[in-house]
C-alpha cells in the first residue's frame, strides 16, 4: 500500500504533474483544488504528506495549515509548501503556520520526488 | 525516471486561457477608481496560477512576463500602487500579449523577442520600477539555490506532536542542500527522543548532525515508498469534465449514423406483416424514441452559453468607443442562451462586424445626442434567446437609425434596381450587396464596404438568416435567426416529380389544397395564391429546381413558407412525412448549389436535398420585384 499524498493546488495542470508523478512513484494520491476542500478531504482520511499551494481562492495555504495543525491527526503530519515566493517572509510566515517546509515553483518531477523522499524517507 | 511533461499541456493551455479571460473579465467590469480587494486579489490570483504552471512546464516567457505583471499587481493589491484606468488599459493589453504567447506555446512557435523583450520592459517600467526584482537576493536562510527547506521543530514533548516552535521564528542555519534541497533546524532544536511512540526523525544530512525532521512513525517503518502500483486516485474534485471536442464530434456523427439507421428500419418495419408486426412496430417506436433522447442528450454535450462570445464584447466596445470618442454602454442580455459550439465560433465574426457598425455608424457622437435630446451615452443592446427551433440574436442601438436616402442613392450609384416605393425592409437589405458602404468617410474601423455581405454570407453559412429593422432618430437592430444545431433538423420530405426533397420544419407555416378559383395569374408576376385576403407569390418548385420528367401540374399542394419578411407558397406534388434527418453538406462533398443548403439519407437509403428556402423565396421575390 503506497502512502497517502494530498495535493492541494488550485491549478488543475500542476495538481495532474505532482498527482501523476508520485503516481509512477508508487505513492497513493488524493487532490483538492482549495484549502477548504482539502479540509475536507483531510478530516475525512488520513494522508502522509500534504503539499499545499499558497495562493488559493476561499482558502489559502497558510490557513488549511494552520487548520491542519489544530487537528490532532495532523499534529505531525509533514506538510510541505509549494510556493513561487521564497522570500524570508514567506518562510517565517509558513514556520509560524507550522508549515514543515517549502519547494518553489517551478520545480521538476525530480526534484518534487527527491524531496518526498526526504520527508517520507 | 523521466516524466513527460508535455501530457500536462493541454490543461495548463485551457486553464491559463481561462485565467487570461477571467484577467481580462475583472479588468473590464472593474470600477478603477475604487477596485475592490476581492478584484485586485482575483487579477493578482490568475496572473499568479498562469506564472506557476507556465514556470513548471517550461514557458518561461510566459512566465517571465506575467510575474512582471504579478508583481505589480500585488502592489497595487496592497495598496503601494494604483490601480488607473491607464493601468487597466495596459494591463488588458498584456492579456492579450499574454494570448498571444500562449498561443504561441501551443504552436511550439517563436515569438519576436524583440517584441516580447519590448513588452517586458513596458510593464516593468509600468510602476515604480521597484518591483521588477521580486525574487530575493539569496539569504542565509536559504538552501543552495532556496528551491526547498524543512523547518524543524524541536519537540518538547514527543506525544504532543509537532508544529510548535519553542524559539521564535528567527532565521536557522542552513542545511546542505543536494541539488537546491536544504533543511532548517532552529539553533535550538532538541533531539528527538521517542521514535516508537509514534514519530520518527529522519537520519540527519550527511555531515550534518544538526537536522531534526520530524515525520510519522509509519514513514519510519516504511523505508520505501512502496512500487506497487497505487489504486487509481479518486477524481478530483471537479463536478465536470474537460473533453476534447473532436471526441464530441465523432459522438455526433455515430449518432447522426444511428438516425439514419433507425430511419431505415423504420421503413422497412412498415413493410412487415403478420402477428409479429405490432410488436415489431411498438419497439421501432421506443427505439425511435430512444434515439431521439440520446441525440439530444448528445447535442447537448456541445451546447455552449453564449456569453463566450459577448464576453468579448466589453472589451470591444470599450476600445472603439475610446477610439472615437463615443460614450458607448453595452447592454448583455441572455447570455445563458446555449447554442451549438460550431455555430459559437462562427458567430463572433459577424456579430464583432454588427457590434462595430452600431458603434460607428449608429451611435452619433455626443453632440449630435445632445442636440437631438439624447442621452450622450449611446446603448449597445447584445440580446440572445431561444424562440423554438431557432435561436435569435440581437444587436441594437439607440443610435440614429439606417439613412433610408443614402442607402438609395448608393444604391442607385452602384447600380441596384431601385424604386422610391421600395418598403423599408427591402431598402434595408440593399446594404447586404457586396461593395455597398454608405459611410461618409472609410475609416479604419468601419465603412470599406467589405462587411456587411460577408457577415449575411457567414450567417447564411450556419443556416440562419439576418433581419434589419430601423426607425430613424431611435435606432437599428440587426436580428440573426440561428437553427439550434447544425446537424439535424426536422423536416418535411416532399415530392416533386420523381424527386424528394427535404423542407425545413421551422419555414413551413401551414400546407393547404387550394380551391380552383384560389390562384390567379398576374400579368408578369407569374401566379399567386389567396389565402385567407392574403396574396401570397405561389412558387411552383417543379419548375424553379429545373426538374424533368412526369409531373402532373393537376396535383397541386401548397406548402405555406415564412422566410425573413416575406411569405410564399411552394408548390409541391404530395406531402411524404415529417423526419428529423441529418444534414450532410453538399459543399464539403459535392459543391454549392443555389436553393439547396445540404443533403441528406432518407430511411430508405436514397439521398434527398434539403432545399434553402430563405434562398428560394428571396430569389423569386426579386424576380418578380425586378
Amino acid at each position: 500500500m503506497g502512502k497517502k499524498i494530498l495535493i492541494v493546488d488550485d491549478s488543475v495542470s500542476i495538481r495532474q504533474m505532482v498527482s501523476f508523478t508520485l503516481k509512477s512513484a508508487g505513492f497513493e494520491t488524493d487532490e483538492a483544488g482549495d484549502g477548504k476542500a482539502a479540509l475536507e478531504k483531510a478530516k475525512g482520511k488520513s494522508f502522509d504528506l500534504v503539499f499545499t499551494d499558497q495562493n488559493m481562492p476561499v482558502m489559502d495555504g497558510l490557513t488549511l495549515i494552520r487548520s491542519l495543525r489544530g487537528l490532532p491527526s495532523y499534529k505531525s503530519t509533514p506538510i510541505l509548501m509549494l510556493t513561487t515566493e521564497a522570500g524570508d517572509d514567506m518562510k517565517n510566515k509558513g514556520r509560524e503556520a507550522g508549515a514543515t517546509g517549502w519547494l518553489v515553483k517551478p520545480f521538476d518531477p525530480q526534484k518534487l520526488l527527491q524531496v518526498v523522499s526526504k520527508v517520507l524517507v | 525516471m523521466s516524466i513527460d511533461l508535455a501530457q500536462f499541456f493541454q490543461t495548463f493551455f485551457e486553464e491559463a486561457t481561462d485565467h487570461l479571460a477571467d484577467m481580462e473579465r475583472l479588468l473590464l467590469h472593474m470600477d478603477t477608481a475604487a477596485p475592490t480587494a476581492d478584484e485586485l486579489d482575483s487579477v493578482f490570483r490568475a496572473a499568479h496560477s498562469i506564472k506557476g504552471g507556465a514556470g513548471i512546464f517550461g514557458f518561461t516567457r510566459l512566465s517571465g512576463l506575467t510575474h512582471v505583471l504579478e508583481s505589480h499587481l500585488d502592489l497595487i493589491r496592497s495598496g503601494k500602487a494604483r490601480m488607473t484606468e491607464a493601468i487597466a488599459d495596459e494591463l488588458l493589453q498584456a492579456v492579450d500579449y499574454l494570448r498571444l504567447l500562449l498561443q504561441c506555446c501551443r504552436d511550439s512557435c517563436e515569438p519576436d523577442e524583440a517584441e516580447y523583450q519590448g513588452m517586458l520592459q513596458r510593464f516593468e517600467q509600468l510602476g515604480s520600477g521597484a518591483w521588477a526584482t521580486s525574487t530575493p537576493p539569496a539569504t542565509a536562510l536559504e538552501s543552495e539555490d532556496g528551491s526547498f527547506g524543512l523547518f524543524a521543530a524541536p519537540l518538547t514533548e514527543a506525544d504532543e506532536g509537532f508544529g510548535f516552535f519553542a524559539s521564535p521564528p528567527a532565521p536557522a542555519q542552513v542545511e546542505e542542500a543536494i541539488e537546491g534541497f536544504g533543511l532548517f533546524a532552529p539553533l535550538d532544536a532538541a533531539p528527538p527522543t521517542a521514535v516508537d511512540e509514534g514519530f520518527g526523525f529522519f537520519e540527519p544530512m550527511p555531515g550534518k548532525p544538526l537536522t531534526a525532521v520530524v515525520a510519522p512513525a509509519e514513514a519510519v517503518r516504511a523505508a520505501a515508498p512502496a512500487r506497487e502500483a497505487g489504486k487509481p486516485a479518486p477524481a478530483p474534485d471537479a463536478a465536470s469534465i474537460r473533453v476534447s471536442v473532436e471526441r464530441v464530434d465523432q459522438l455526433i456523427n455515430l449518432v447522426g449514423e444511428l438516425v439514419i439507421t433507425q430511419a431505415m428500419l423504420a421503413e422497412t418495419g412498415q413493410h412487415v406483416e403478420g402477428p409479429v408486426a405490432e410488436r415489431l412496430q411498438n419497439s421501432l417506436n421506443l427505439l425511435e424514441r430512444n434515439t431521439r433522447d440520446l441525440q439530444e442528450a448528445v447535442m447537448s454535450i456541445r451546447m455552449l452559453p453564449i456569453s463566450f462570445v459577448f464576453n468579448r464584447f466589453p472589451r470591444v466596445v470599450r476600445d472603439l468607443s475610446h477610439k472615437l470618442g463615443k460614450g458607448v454602454e453595452l447592454v448583455i442580455q441572455g447570455e445563458g442562451t446555449e447554442l451549438d459550439r460550431g455555430l459559437i465560433e462562427k458567430l463572433v465574426d459577424p456579430l464583432t462586424h454588427l457590434v462595430r457598425n452600431s458603434i460607428d455608424h449608429g451611435i452619433e457622437s455626443p453632440e449630435k445626442r445632445r442636440a437631438a435630446g439624447k442621452p450622450e451615452r449611446g446603448t449597445v443592446v447584445l440580446r440572445a434567446s431561444q424562440q423554438g427551433g431557432n435561436i435569435v440574436v440581437e444587436v441594437s442601438d439607440d443610435g440614429a437609425g439606417l439613412n433610408r436616402e443614402r442607402i438609395l442613392a448608393k444604391a442607385l450609384e452602384n447600380g441596384l434596381p431601385v424604386n422610391e416605393a421600395m418598403a423599408d425592409a427591402d431598402v434595408w437589405q440593399m446594404i447586404f450587396a457586396p461593395g455597398f458602404s454608405t459611410a461618409a468617410e472609410v475609416t479604419d474601423v468601419s465603412g470599406r464596404g467589405v462587411g456587411m455581405d460577408v457577415v449575411k454570407r457567414n450567417i447564411a453559412d450556419l443556416g440562419g438568416r439576418i433581419e434589419i429593422s430601423s426607425v430613424a432618430g431611435q435606432g437599428a437592430s440587426f436580428i440573426i435567426r440561428l437553427p439550434l444545431t447544425l446537424a439535424i433538423l426536422d423536416g418535411m420530405s416532399v415530392a416533386v416529380g420523381q424527386e424528394v426533397f427535404i423542407i425545413p420544419l421551422t419555414y413551413i407555416l401551414e400546407s393547404l389544397q387550394p380551391g380552383p378559383g384560389d390562384i390567379r395569374r398576374v400579368a408578369g408576376k407569374g401566379e399567386v395564391v389567396h389565402v385567407r385576403g392574403d396574396y401570397l407569390p405561389l412558387i411552383p418548385l417543379f419548375d424553379v429546381l429545373g426538374l424533368r420528367g412526369v409531373h402532373d401540374p393537376a396535383t397541386r399542394i401548397l406548402l405555406l413558407v415564412q422566410a425573413g419578411e416575406h411569405k410564399a407558397a411552394l408548390q409541391v406534388d404530395d406531402l411524404l412525412g415529417q423526419h428529423q434527418v441529418v444534414i450532410k453538406s453538399l459543399e464539403s462533398n459535392y459543391r454549392r448549389v443555389p436553393g439547396v443548403s445540404g443533403a441528406t439519407v432518407m430511411g430508405d437509403g436514397r439521398v434527398a436535398l434539403i432545399l434553402d428556402v430563405a434562398d428560394i423565396v428571396h430569389a423569386s421575390h426579386t424576380a418578380q420585384a425586378a
